[in-house]
């Protein structure tokens, strides 16, 4: 877990040139691909809190609350459960934010700095962890996270500085070192060029769908190691009009959305 | 009594726990007063924010106990990590479920907690002296044998208190400065108005009742005493003075606003504004 928008996006390089950045063909924005590829992590969910860490996440939840998902729990960043409306409907400070953790009713989404392909995750240094050439944030709660609740992650800038043939320090437990653990298990990851999965014999990373306006050949480019792309690759879904008018209208109408992902 | 005489107490080498979490409710009124003084080698136990910058900074952590540093709304916190990749301190780093149950440990006078973190990560590579512990029962599960973070002294701050220690927080979260100050052998509590013991509930629930006297060993009246952190309801984060914080090399941070006593800083702070 983690307060607010405190994660670590810094390391994040930008993802090089672009084929078909900008609006498609029904204006909808990457970003706003983004939000609806976020958003369908907490799809039937039920009645569990909802942690997206990072705007598009955050977007993305509350979507799935006005939609799909009208049980989830949210939280304003700080102490309180509040509803669509910013109405207080609960109380959670830290300690029972960790103690609900552990409870596993809660689906976060959490950033990555690094990223390799069994899903081992790392927000702490870059380098030696001894003597990192860039200390990032700490390793957090990504260990009680990964082996207590679903974890999804977030990457704005998919590149090859963050989609690594192995990170410099785990921090969230990738499937090759989850050993079975019983409540382990990792959605999905969520970048700006697609969405991916674990669904394979290994459980080693594949790619699930492309954003429209993205080819396979971008997303491997900018991954660091062998992705698993299956035969036929889907594309992110389509927002419907509701959800994009919720989107624009409602719950983003300020595009916030655009400051994470241009285009 | 003044932060001085809470600081005087200190020593050179103590283990201090420190409360409030990144840049929320920190004692930072204490910290400063700390950093006027020669105590130093300290081991410092935190959900890190400037609290941790500022020692760090200043050379006084031979050793440090986390799970991240972060001024929150500026995610990377840059002294601490200047400090950190020059290599300045020693490093515990542990995950922020296991820090908790440490302190949980450390209050309840027991060794360990078993604790469903840690297993799989890094940070049983990087603490090679952490230990795990196997369910006795049938489930056979393994655990992290958290050990209690025990303190020899912890620096909280919170809104009211009286005289005898009896601390109040009014804010959304207490963070765990409870914990912090039951894990600890002496705690110190700042505070941004101490008032009569009889003023603490009446406009406020008994809950709000965080700290218990038995726990404490000291209250300080220090107004804006976390500043540039939070402090709900009575003042939000500064966020102009921590960007300030933030840009400034630490030499002209700490020439600027921390050579002189509390009053001066807050002059100092004052003409920022």
């Amino acid at each position: 877990m983690s307060g607010g928008v405190s994660w670590g996006v810094g390391e994040s390089a930008s993802g090089g040139v672009r084929e078909g950045e900008g609006e498609g063909v029904s204006g909808v924005t990457r970003a706003e691909y983004c939000v609806i590829a976020c958003a369908e992590a907490w799809r039937g969910a039920g009645e569990i809190l909802a942690s997206p860490m990072g705007l598009i996440p955050s977007v993305g939840a509350r979507l799935a609350r006005h939609t799909f998902a009208p049980d989830l729990l949210l939280t304003d960043g700080e102490a309180l459960l509040v509803g669509l409306d910013g109405t207080v409907e609960g109380w959670l400070p830290y300690r029972q934010h960790l103690a609900l953790v552990t409870g596993g009713r809660r689906h976060v989404m959490m950033g990555a700095s690094q990223i390799d392909r069994f899903g081992n995750q790392n927000i702490s240094c870059i380098g030696d962890w001894a003597k990192p050439t860039r200390q990032l944030l700490g390793v957090r709660g990504a260990p009680v996270n990964t082996l207590n609740n679903p974890t999804s992650y977030w990457v704005p800038r998919h590149s090859r500085r963050v989609f690594v043939e192995r990170v410099d320090m785990v921090c969230g437990v990738g499937y090759d070192r989850a050993a079975g653990a019983r409540h382990h298990r990792i959605p999905r990851v969520v970048s700006d060029l697609g969405v991916f999965d674990f669904a394979t014999p290994d459980r080693s990373m594949r790619l699930a769908s492309l954003h429209p306006g993205v080819s396979v050949e971008q997303v491997r480019e900018a991954t660091g190691f062998g992705l698993v792309v299956p035969d036929e690759v889907s594309r992110t879904r389509e927002p419907t009009a509701g959800e994009l008018r919720l989107i624009r209208e409602v719950i983003d109408p300020g595009n916030t959305r655009a400051r994470e992902v241009a285009g | 009594m003044t932060a001085e005489e809470a600081v005087a107490r200190l020593r050179s080498g103590m283990t201090l726990g420190i409360g409030g979490w990144g840049s929320r409710r920190k004692p930072m009124a204490l910290v400063r007063a700390l950093l006027r003084s020669e105590v130093t080698d300290l081991t410092v136990v935190s959900y890190g924010g400037p609290d941790v910058g500022m020692l760090a900074a200043a050379g006084r952590i031979r050793k440090l106990v986390t799970a991240f540093v972060t001024l929150d709304s500026i995610p990377l916190e840059p002294h601490y990590r200047a400090a950190r990749e020059r290599g300045a301190f020693e490093l515990t780093e542990v995950d922020e479920a296991m820090f908790m149950w440490g302190l949980h440990a450390a209050a309840n006078r027991l060794p360990f907690l078993p604790v469903r973190a840690g297993v799989g990560s890094d940070v049983m590579r990087v603490n090679p002296g952490l230990r795990t512990v196997t369910s006795p029962y049938e489930d056979q599960e393994t655990f992290v044998a958290m050990p209690a973070l025990r303190l020899d002294a912890a620096l909280v701050h919170v809104n009211r208190a009286d005289r005898l220690g009896n601390g109040q927080y009014l804010g959304p979260d207490p963070y765990f400065d409870d914990l912090f100050c039951e894990a600890a052998d002496a705690a110190y509590v700042s505070c941004e108005q101490v008032v009569d013991t009889a003023e603490l509930t009446k406009a406020a629930a008994p809950q709000t009742l965080l700290l218990k006297r038995h726990t404490v060993t000291g209250v300080i009246e220090a107004p804006n005493g976390a500043h540039f952190t939070s402090c709900a309801p009575d003042y939000g984060r500064d966020e102009a003075f921590q960007r300030r914080y933030a840009s400034t090399p630490w030499p002209e941070f700490a020439a600027r606003f921390l050579a002189g006593d509390e009053q001066a800083y807050r002059s100092a702070v004052g003409e920022e504004s």
